[in-house]
């Protein structure tokens, strides 16, 4: 059967030419039908706030979405994990009919007695925006009695796609935002948005801060409480990491409170030490400038030699990748590429039209460019462009190892960090794992071709 | 066995919500069924994200690909209804996968909403000229959970597709509940052995198993095939595995179709596969051939060799009522004690399907309970040992006791795929395993180092 991209994904699929940036169709519903790798609104609000390890997350709907949300992200706490439990109101059949409120509030009410949370989540999922649940009364409700901040997720699944969820999310983020304490902070302090300490990242981001001087006011939400998000409107400066889900927040924290933002990234060495400095710049302060270069400078003299070892055995090899945002897209382009990685293939989920004029200007000639890509199209784009190592999470994984391809996880679920400069090791590290394993000389596809090498070689 | 108080049977200790639910949704258990028929596309009417958790979820378990499409819900369809979109999912599905057949199976969302798939399926077919096979069920995760969605889709299938008839065939109809791809292939071989052609529903002993191939497949090869099941009412016997059904199942509607049907449960232990192998037996009128007896042996021989390890130890059993059965059988079979069986199912078919075991075995029953009621009763039940998924591990760290995975999902060790619980042969596998899990505490635990136990 020869493949071709489906009709109604007709400008979704695009290769990078000379001829410059063309206009990739994106942010619209997934084609009925076409096996996309995205999942629903309710995922994206419960990706963002999932971290906040001293917060109730109750999902509010039959208890599906509660289960395959259950300890999905490798987002660790230094202390409380509540975050790390499913809560479900479990709604059946009687609820269907007769309304899910009542059970709704006395599940909050018991949840709350019982692990004494510093705020609760409901998230609204499909079923409740159909029978018409008012969510928001019944947190309203429960927040009075208790004295906790109860706050409705409108996250029903149908509501749009997985951004849509983070604009649902970022809409009861600022419902905590702006209701705690305002002292002592000083000048040099910032939020972190969008990361999600996944394996211990904010913590690693957050000692660069600590030695450049830098108060981080607020993660949100990696390692995430309830009390610092409530005080994130007092730093000066807000570090977008994850720019797709926590732009919207961004903005409305600049509008409502006057912070201004900088996107950046701490994937791999170059975007680690520009966001450093850019941040240092922000803050404009020639110390904290100082520090920037010094930890950079130590840093990359203790990770660099490493690199440039992987690097001996990388040089050349070909890598496709699929991840949600584009600003790790771009990131992981440049972090291979210092690893002597060509992409071949990139796409993503949640991809805007500005993102992915970028994705083509950072990406080398002839790279396939996808938005909201499904399985069958990675899976012919992966043979297409020779990739050796594919770069995305679990739903991607067994489409490369089915053709004999490595895989590196570089989705919230792995446990290996791979931020910061430390992280580039670990990524390097996993890349050259996968990348360079004999066991690919093996696999069909590619003994065949070591096969017909031989014989070349013998027949010379 | 005393009866679990209704405290136990609540949804968990001290209020109304699930934690740590220890059940899936219904269309996960529809898309595994389906996995299992060849040249299948399982397709989910609702939102994009039901099919996509689902997905995950599965690979996760399998580490293979699994296509599920959907039908991409958005708000317009919530308000208006998914025909139009579950007709293009149907013609995007058909053009990408080319299938043999389609499987619908109803989200949350699409039930609450009233859809009439029955009728938007016959609104499809007067419309397209050419379109592949496509059977439906109805799987509200608000009424049940993967196992109910399982034997649902199963029983859809045999409805729509075994309408065969005719001179009886030298086969036999095998219907498992959900087993790993090792445990099909070898039930498979079993029955086999005795001369008969068994048609597994479902078989994605391979479909969820596969091998690498020097091009990507876009279905994998394997699976019951359509016509296997279309001539399934010409077998000699239907063998259900499924002890623990209270709704009709798909042996009901061979039954109807005329093929006699054996109701066997998990064939787990000695007397377990005993009964399998004499109703195959008796089917075929053949004797157990040589090697399965060598088999047997050899798993009495095992339990001579170990029975002392696992003379009286509390065993606490957690997962599909099915499996949760099985395993408390051989357990007893072999001196233990399953002190605590609980599902999350709700059918309240596990405490009848125990009712066979020598009193005093089963302490306590929890059905309909999340892990949360799980590890409340395991701190009063105090066992040695927890058997089931992945999922329990939080509560086996918690409770000091060692975990030995069985069941789905298993998403922290490799080879689910490849764990055989079935048959003798299987049976010592799981014996050797339970055995060594103790072994390996007893050894761990004590002030010396013996090499030798």
């Amino acid at each position: 059967m020869t493949f071709k991209v489906l009709d109604d994904r007709a400008g979704q699929v695009i290769r990078t030419s000379k001829q410059g940036a063309v206009e990739v169709t994106c942010n619209k519903a997934s084609a009925a039908g076409s096996v996309s790798q995205r999942a629903c609104t309710f995922c994206g609000s419960r990706v963002v706030l999932y971290p906040i390890a001293d917060a109730l997350h109750l999902v509010h709907g039959p208890v599906g979405c509660a289960a395959y949300t259950w300890d999905i992200r490798g987002a660790l706490s230094s202390g409380p994990e509540l975050h790390r439990i499913s809560c479900s109101t479990d709604l059946r059949e009687r609820e269907i009919v007769l309304g899910g409120e009542k059970r709704l509030e006395e599940s909050l009410r018991g949840l709350i007695a019982r692990y004494s949370p510093r705020a609760a989540f409901v998230y609204a999922t499909c079923v409740v925006g159909v029978i018409g649940d008012d969510v928001s009364a019944v947190c309203k409700r429960v927040e009075a009695d208790v004295g906790i901040p109860v706050i409705a997720v409108q996250s029903e699944g149908f509501r749009g796609t997985k951004r849509d969820g983070y604009s649902a999310a970022t809409r009861a983020l600022l419902e905590l935002i702006g209701t705690g304490s305002i002292d002592s902070v000083g000048p040099l302090s910032i939020n972190l948005l969008g990361d999600f300490n996944v394996a211990g990242e904010s913590w690693i981001i957050k000692e660069y801060f600590s030695r450049m001087g830098v108060e981080v006011v607020s993660v949100l939400t990696g390692d995430g409480r309830v009390d610092e998000i409530r005080r994130a409107h007092v730093a000066r400066l807000n570090v977008v990491q994850c720019a797709g889900s926590m732009t919207p927040l961004a903005k409305a924290m600049e509008e409502k409170y006057g912070i201004p933002f900088i996107r950046v990234s701490f994937f791999g060495i170059e975007d680690t030490a520009k966001a450093l400095y850019e941040v240092a710049e922000k803050l404009g302060d020639k110390a904290v400038a100082q520090r920037a270069q010094e930890l950079v400078r130590a840093e990359l003299g203790k990770v660099l030699p490493a690199l440039k070892e992987f690097k001996k055995d990388l040089q050349g090899k070909r890598a496709g990748l699929y991840v949600g945002g584009a600003f790790k897209a771009f990131s992981l382009v440049r972090a291979l590429r210092q690893l002597g990685v060509t992409v071949a293939l990139a796409g993503t989920q949640t991809g805007s039209r500005e993102e992915y004029e970028e994705l083509q200007a950072v990406c080398d000639e002839n790279t396939i460019i996808v938005d909201d890509t499904n399985a069958l199209e990675l899976a012919n784009f992966l043979v297409e462009q020779d990739i050796d190592v594919f770069i995305g999470g679990v739903k991607e994984r067994p489409i490369a190892y089915k053709l004999g391809i490595g895989f590196c996880d570089h989705n919230h679920e792995r446990k290996i960090p791979l931020a910061g400069f430390e992280g580039a090791v670990a990524f390097a590290r996993e890349i050259h794992a996968t990348a360079t394993s004999p066991i690919w000389s093996l696999m069909p596809r590619k003994a065949s071709r070591v096969r017909a090498a031989l014989a070349k070689a013998v027949a010379l | 066995m005393t009866c679990a108080t209704e405290h136990a049977l609540s949804h968990s200790v001290s209020d109304a919500a699930t934690v740590n639910p220890c059940t899936l949704c219904a269309p996960l258990g529809a898309v595994l069924a389906s996995a299992g028929v060849q040249g299948a596309v399982p397709l989910l009417h609702g939102a994009q994200g039901c099919a996509t958790y689902i997905r995950r979820y599965l690979i996760s378990h399998f580490r293979e690909p699994i296509d599920v499409a959907s039908s991409s819900f958005g708000e317009a369809q919530t308000v208006f209804g998914g025909e139009s979109n579950l007709h293009r999912a149907l013609d995007n599905v058909a053009r990408q996968y080319q299938p043999k057949l389609v499987t619908v199976a109803t989200t949350c969302l699409a039930e609450t909403i009233g859809e009439d798939v029955g009728r938007l399926l016959r609104s499809y077919e007067e419309k397209r000229d050419r379109h592949p096979p496509v059977v439906s069920a109805s799987t509200p995760s608000f009424k049940d959970g993967h196992v109910e969605g399982f034997h649902t889709m199963v029983r859809a299938l045999v409805e729509s597709l075994a309408l065969q008839r005719g001179t009886p065939l030298r086969s036999v109809n095998v219907l498992p509940p959900i087993v790993s791809p090792a445990d099909l292939r070898h039930l498979s071989e079993i029955a086999s052995a005795y001369g008969l052609s068994p048609t597994i529903l479902p078989d994605y002993s391979e479909t969820l198993d596969g091998v690498i191939a020097d091009h990507y497949r876009p279905l994998p090869s394997g699976g019951t095939r359509i016509e296997d099941i279309a001539s399934m009412p010409r077998a000699l016997a239907t063998l259900d595995l499924t002890l623990t059904g209270t709704a009709p199942r798909a042996s009901a509607v061979l039954c109807e179709r005329g093929v006699p049907m054996r109701l066997l449960g998990l064939p787990i232990g000695i007397r377990a596969s005993d009964g399998l192998c004499d109703a195959l037996g008796e089917i075929s009128g053949a004797s157990m051939p040589d090697w399965l007896e060598m088999e047997r042996g050899r798993l009495l021989d095992a339990y001579a060799d170990g029975h002392k390890y696992v003379f009286g130890k509390r065993v606490a059993l957690y997962g599909d009522p099915e499996l949760v059965v099985g395993l408390a059988g051989f357990l007893a079979e072999i001196g233990a004690r399953p002190v605590l069986c609980a599902t999350g199912a709700r059918n309240r078919a596990l405490r009848n399907a125990l009712e066979g075991l020598p009193s005093g075995t089963v302490e306590e029953v929890i059905e309909d309970g999340d892990f949360g009621a799980i590890e409340v009763a395991c701190r009063r039940l105090k066992p040695e040992l927890l058997m089931g998924s992945s999922k329990g591990y939080h509560m086996a760290r918690a409770l000091g006791v060692p975990l030995l995975r069985v069941g789905f999902p298993i998403h922290d060790r490799m080879g689910a795929g490849r764990l055989l619980f079935v048959g003798y042969r299987g049976s010592a596998q799981l014996f050797d395993n339970v055995v060594n899990t103790l072994l390996e505490v007893k050894q761990s635990a004590s002030p010396t180092a013996f090499s030798y136990l």
